[in-house]
């Protein structure tokens, strides 16, 4: 009863923040509400049971990349051009129509698969002991090592990159 | 107080494909390319919740291991495409991305 | 049924109520000390020795006009100073003052979560603690501010990286992430980990100066500098909030600092079973007492050292404290390994 409750009404707020993500005007407001969005998310992790990577996506997420949003708008909105008007070769309604069929697909896949019972749900083991971080821990550093290894090398060439791009050539 | 139906992994499945709608609405529609990439946060954001639902239905690790590696993917693509705008900023002052249409000037 | 709601609800009232009154009264524990440093008495009018001095300045603030910039954004604008204020209060969630405690016959847990990513969860609120500072500085629509408040949450997520890995290596120690955990883990060792790694209290010692813009990191607000920095165009209560949110922020930084490397609850060589006589002090009042002295050596640094230039601060962020973090955790963990 409870989590049905809390699971709804984070929905609703997951769902809103991202409309008002997609429809505000003003930038600094949809980054505003990017980060009420990521704040929910974070909550529905904590809700399946993954908690480590709850406050890796407030660590992260919400206090690093949406800061780096934040700062990038800040900086491009110092000298603002006017708002031109709506370029006419865009059309908007083939938007709208191309993201409700696939909103369609997706849910005919959900409900093709909840039609049918699923055979592999309670069979699975339970997780070895020690919390959920112990558990991460011990996956990335024995199946999932060379991921691992390669995206510390994508993040380090992402900072080089970006220090490179960023920067004015004087 | 009737009985609800308890919360499956469906409902998050749901919750997902819905957030994915809108961050691809917003790539389509919106024309500040900030927003855009703005939007392209939510459509990672869903395939999170995704990832994570089956890692708990399923009991296994894997989906949730997934997710930091999207988490870490999502802010290496943030920093090198804001530094992109920016640099494109330098050049041409806009951020609409209907005037972004010649690769070089 | 009492336990899980009835108590938790009463230890986060009476949690807040000593935090907040505690952060006024710090305000008056600081200029009391920088004054006794600078051979003066500070303030002396208000009730005796000047003690009732925060409730004076409490109703100055409250009673304050209310000014909102012309054009700014006003939903912004009133936001930035709960952004800044709620992120210092709720990191206090799972900061153990001590295990336990008998109280009318119930067993209660002096912290109000144990969850078991304790350390994280405090780190990751106070990255949500920046935008209080970015959101200052936009919403008050004047280039002062914004400048300002660019460069302090620059200086914030500078330091920010140092002070995760050094955190890092207290984990490896630990092998635990929750803060209970790291307490009962010094209690195994025998000994405070302040002794195993000095580098890392320095570290976060030096960090922690800097995430709190504290002197002598405090140029994003000095007065002389920037007029005022982030918060020039707040006045009143708003002003209020950003200055006990900042005060809130070197609480937790001291009791975080007095958790992970002096035993928290712990008294003095827990082990020796010689020094029995120090048992008899409540645990939570050790962990108050160490608190209070790293509380004093901010405010003594503050009094006695002069402030850092912008470049200078970024460049000892950047080049000297995140190289010295990597090196000590890459040393803890191949002497964890080893021995």
């Amino acid at each position: 009863m409870l989590e049905s409750l809390v699971f709804y009404s984070l929905a609703a707020f997951i769902l809103g923040f991202g409309v008002l993500v997609v429809t505000a005007r003003n930038t600094v407001h949809c980054v505003l509400f990017l980060v009420a969005n990521f704040l929910c998310v974070a909550v529905v992790y904590v809700m399946l049971a993954a908690e480590f990577l709850a406050v890796i996506q407030i660590l992260v997420y919400a206090g690093g990349i949406v800061v780096l949003y934040l700062f990038v708008v800040m900086l491009v909105s110092l000298r603002r051009a006017p708002d031109t008007p709506p370029d006419t070769r865009r059309q908007s309604q083939l938007g709208f129509i191309l993201s409700a069929v696939m909103l369609a697909e997706m849910s005919a896949i959900l409900m093709y698969s909840a039609a049918r019972p699923s055979s592999a749900v309670a069979s699975a083991p339970a997780p070895a002991g020690g919390g959920n971080t112990e558990m991460i821990g011990m996956l990335l550093y024995s199946d999932y090592l060379v991921p691992f290894e390669l995206a510390s090398m994508l993040l380090l060439v992402a900072m080089v990159g970006a220090i490179l791009l960023a920067r004015k050539d004087v | 107080m009737t009985a609800v139906t308890p919360i499956t992994p469906y409902h998050y499945l749901v919750l997902a494909a819905a957030l994915f709608t809108i961050g691809l609405i917003g790539v389509m529609v919106r024309r500040n390319i900030i927003v855009v990439l703005m939007s392209i946060e939510l459509m990672l954001n869903a395939v999170n919740i995704n990832l994570v639902a089956f890692s708990y239905q399923l009991r296994d690790g894997a989906g949730q291991v997934f997710a930091i590696f999207v988490v870490a993917v999502a802010a290496a693509e943030a920093a090198v495409g804001l530094g992109i705008i920016l640099a494109f900023y330098r050049n041409k002052e806009t951020v609409n991305i209907d005037e972004m249409d010649i690769m070089r000037w | 049924m009492i336990e899980t709601y009835v108590l938790p609800v009463l230890k986060i009232l009476v949690l807040l109520n000593a935090v907040l009154v505690s952060v006024t009264f710090m305000t008056l524990l600081e200029r009391k000390v920088i004054a006794w440093v600078q051979v003066r008495l500070g303030p002396m009018r208000v009730g005796p020795h000047g003690a009732l001095q925060p409730i004076a300045d409490a109703i100055k603030l409250l009673l304050k006009e209310d000014i909102t910039p012309a054009r700014a954004d006003r939903w912004v604008f009133t936001l930035a100073p709960i952004v800044s204020m709620v992120p210092a209060l709720i990191a206090f969630a799972v900061i153990p003052f001590d295990r336990d405690v008998t109280f009318f016959g119930y067993r209660v847990p002096l912290f109000i979560a144990d969850i078991n990513v304790g350390l994280l969860y405090i780190v990751s609120v106070t990255a949500i603690g920046v935008y209080g500072i970015i959101l200052a500085g936009y919403a008050s629509n004047s280039k002062f501010p914004l400048l300002a408040g660019l460069r302090a949450s620059a200086q914030l997520i500078s330091y920010e990286i140092a002070i995760t890995m050094m955190l890092v290596s207290i984990v490896i120690m630990a092998g635990t992430l929750s803060m209970v955990g790291i307490v009962d883990a010094q209690y195994r060792a025998g000994v405070w980990y302040v002794f195993l790694q000095p580098v890392a209290f320095v570290i976060l010692f030096i960090g922690g100066l800097a995430e709190t813009n504290r002197a002598p990191f405090d140029l994003p607000e000095a007065e002389q500098e920037l007029t005022g920095g982030f918060h020039t165009e707040y006045s009143g209560m708003r002003f209020a909030l950003f200055f006990l949110a900042e005060y809130a922020n070197m609480i937790v930084v001291s009791a975080v600092a007095a958790t992970l490397f002096f035993g928290g609850w712990l008294r003095p060589f827990p082990n020796v079973p010689a020094l029995w006589l120090l048992g008899y002090v409540p645990g939570w009042v050790w962990f108050l007492l160490k608190t209070f002295v790293f509380l004093y050596i901010f405010i003594w640094i503050r009094a006695t050292l002069p402030r850092y230039r912008y470049d200078q601060l970024m460049r000892l962020g950047w080049k000297v404290l995140i190289p010295l973090a990597i090196a000590n955790l890459v040393v803890t963990a191949i002497l964890k390994v080893l021995l």
